[in-house]
């Protein structure tokens, strides 16, 4: 359904993608927490882009640095202890850390909005949902009351929150799982942003609801032509609606690709660990192959590539020197592995 | 799709919940004290209280400043004087009933003053944190180590009031020294709850989603840092008119035409008194604990009603 008044504004607006359709450019994105134990690099040059209905997926454990990402764009970084220290993130062509508070919270919300893991402390406990979605067009768009409150009802009916009319009335605590991450999803679509960021939105979820969850996403994402930055530790989820995927570890991007090529053939040795270790049937009885170690401590990142204490591809040359820079292994696909041919031609083989 | 469609689309949305789901947050805390009976108790005894500050002459035709030396210390009975008759054979039921106006006004003033001054500092000290906080905090303390009576004494011993002043600068200049000793309190606990609210998602999915810092403080901060407040400024509401009467009692309260529960409840504290005319300390007393206790009900009514989990 197109809103005429909609339509408008969004013409009027100067945010207008790219010709192809670039919404989002991050190159060499860093941030660090100063905390008292020493500076923590929590981002180490982070390069990735997005088009207008793509989906890119940004995957890894917690403490990558996938989180962090995700803040920095939208610039609600807690500063301090934590600080952009380097790096671009152009929005249509405008370099959004440049920007002043003021200017960039007019992006927020009307240009890029996000979604959070668990709904229920991301929503005001104290308000009903449906003010709290009519406080989005009453704020930003300067709707009354009544014409705000019916918006929400329409917008909460868009995410099939059944019995929307009554239920605007409900207040966070009164609604499952599911319903409050649909509510949270509706207070970010409320604007029609060009892009959403949904930092791990079905974690918090049964297995049943992740899925409708995330075709609804999928679907608003079809009729509105977002861009969506997926940001999970979980495969199963992006496996379907992601277009791209970016794999982080320790701050840095270690492989980025299309989501058919990763998942058929991973260029990197923590990529093919991670998909190692998700259980599979017919590998039933056998042991699960895990990734050995832990993830390298922020404050004290080991020289060389930082995933090598934990690769069974490692050889000196990983231990020491600059880590291997991201690099086009394939056909639009990128690694940051000295071996990352020789894991692809393991990977062909099987 | 035109305009006209669009319209047509949601007709049947439109008709029904916006009136009543648009208001805020305070009619739904209304719809919820009205259903509960403390509230209701409360709210009588306050109106009652409040009707007997404002218009004492309502409840009692008696001069309470009418002194009958022969009738000193003469026993509350119901075909005499309801209350008893004090010392210098005043009433006192009178003199309880005009009593309310100075006692209400120096603990409902006081209360509105430090919670308004603490809450004021305790947001500020809490939301902006860093250097704003410790400012803030400092001064706070160094209010905070002056005890309530010593401050007050000092403050009233440097600027006494003479004794022709009307009531209401005698009531201001007490709830003044009150209030500037009293906010710390307020601010630290404001503090606090701000401190646990501020990193919560539900503040982050505001920014996220382009609110200004002054929404996020009263949208987001403010109402749900709210309950300690209300509950801990309501008791205070009697610890006030407590100090009055102590302040009173020294003499450099309010002065001896002004009558008011605390000086009341002094003048019949005395060793003698207490024995020969305990009703003398009881009406008095009775009054200003009624008057706590109501406004303690009615801060738990209203605090209970803001909790939408309690609902």
């Amino acid at each position: 359904m197109t809103d005429t008044a909609e339509e408008v504004s969004r013409i009027g607006s100067r945010w207008q993608p790219g010709p192809d359709g670039l919404l989002l450019d991050v190159r060499d994105l860093q941030v660090e927490f100063r905390t008292r134990e020493g500076v923590a690099k929590a981002i180490n040059g982070v390069d990735f882009d997005l088009y207008e209905g793509q989906t890119l997926a940004i995957l890894g454990e917690s403490g990558s640095g996938k989180s962090v990402t995700a803040q920095a764009i939208m610039g609600i970084l807690d500063s301090p202890p934590g600080f952009v220290t380097g790096g671009t993130v152009e929005y249509c062509g405008t370099d959004l850390l440049k920007l002043p508070e003021s200017r960039r919270r007019t992006v927020r919300g009307p240009e890029i909005s996000m979604i959070f893991q668990d709904a229920l402390s991301a929503l005001n406990p104290v308000f009903p949902v449906g003010w709290q979605i009519a406080e989005m067009f009453r704020k930003h768009r300067g709707m009354n009351r009544s014409d705000a409150m019916r918006e929400a009802v329409r917008l909460m009916e868009r995410v099939q929150i059944p019995g929307a009319q009554q239920r605007a009335k409900a207040y966070p605590h009164q609604f499952s799982g599911g319903m409050r991450q649909r509510i949270m999803i509706a207070m970010a679509i409320a604007l029609d942003p060009a892009i959403l960021i949904a930092d791990e939105p079905t974690t918090a979820l049964d297995v049943t609801v992740q899925a409708q969850i995330m075709q609804l996403l999928a679907d608003l994402q079809d009729e509105r032509k977002m861009g969506l930055i997926l940001i999970t530790h979980d495969l199963g989820v992006v496996a379907d609606v992601a277009d791209r995927i970016a794999v982080m570890y320790a701050g840095r991007i270690v492989e980025q690709a299309d989501v058919f090529d990763l998942y058929a053939n991973p260029g990197h040795p923590y990529t093919k660990g991670l998909l190692e270790s998700i259980p599979r049937v017919d590998l039933k009885g056998q042991e699960l192959s895990a990734i050995g170690g832990l993830p390298p401590n922020l404050l004290a990142i080991p020289p060389g590539c930082p995933f090598h204490p934990r690769c069974r591809y490692a050889q000196d040359v990983c231990k020491d020197g600059a880590p291997p820079p991201l690099r086009e292994v394939g056909r639009n696909r990128y690694a940051a592995c000295h071996f990352a041919e020789d894991v692809l031609r393991e990977g062909a083989h099987q | 799709m035109t305009e006209a469609a669009t319209e047509q689309s949601i007709a049947p949305v439109g008709d029904v919940p916006s009136a009543s789901a648009g208001r805020s947050e305070w009619s739904a805390a209304w719809v919820e004290l009205r259903r509960k009976p403390l509230f209701w108790v409360s709210a009588v005894l306050i109106v009652i209280f409040v009707a007997m500050a404002v218009a004492p002459q309502l409840f009692t035709h008696t001069d309470p400043r009418y002194a009958n030396l022969a009738d000193a210390f003469k026993k509350p009975s119901t075909h005499g004087p309801l209350f008893g008759m004090d010392r210098q054979g005043r009433s006192v039921y009178a003199r309880t009933i005009y009593g309310a106006r100075a006692s209400l006004s120096v603990g409902l003033l006081a209360t509105v003053a430090t919670t308004i001054l603490g809450m004021i500092m305790g947001l500020l000290a809490g939301f902006f944190g860093g250097w704003v906080d410790a400012i803030l905090q400092r001064i706070g303390e160094i209010f905070f180590t002056i005890p309530l009576l010593l401050g007050g004494i000092l403050f009233l011993y440097k600027f006494p009031t003479s004794v022709d002043a009307p009531l209401i600068v005698q009531v201001l200049k007490i709830v003044f020294v009150l209030a500037l000793l009293g906010w710390p309190n307020i601010a630290r606990l404001m503090r606090g709850a701000v401190l646990q609210v501020k990193p919560s998602d539900y503040v982050q999915a505001a920014k996220a989603l382009g609110a200004k810092p002054g929404r996020i403080i009263f949208s987001h901060i403010l109402p749900n840092a709210l309950a300690p407040v209300i509950v801990v400024a309501t008791i205070n509401l009697g610890v006030y008119i407590a100090a009055e009467a102590t302040l009173s009692f020294l003499g450099i309260g309010l002065q001896d035409p002004a009558i008011s529960w605390g000086s009341d409840i002094s003048d019949a504290s005395g060793l003698g008194e207490i024995t020969a005319a305990p009703h003398m300390l009881l009406f008095p007393s009775l009054f200003l604990s009624l008057t706590v206790l109501a406004f303690i009900l009615l801060g738990d009514a209203v605090r209970d009603a803001f909790d939408p989990k309690l609902r």
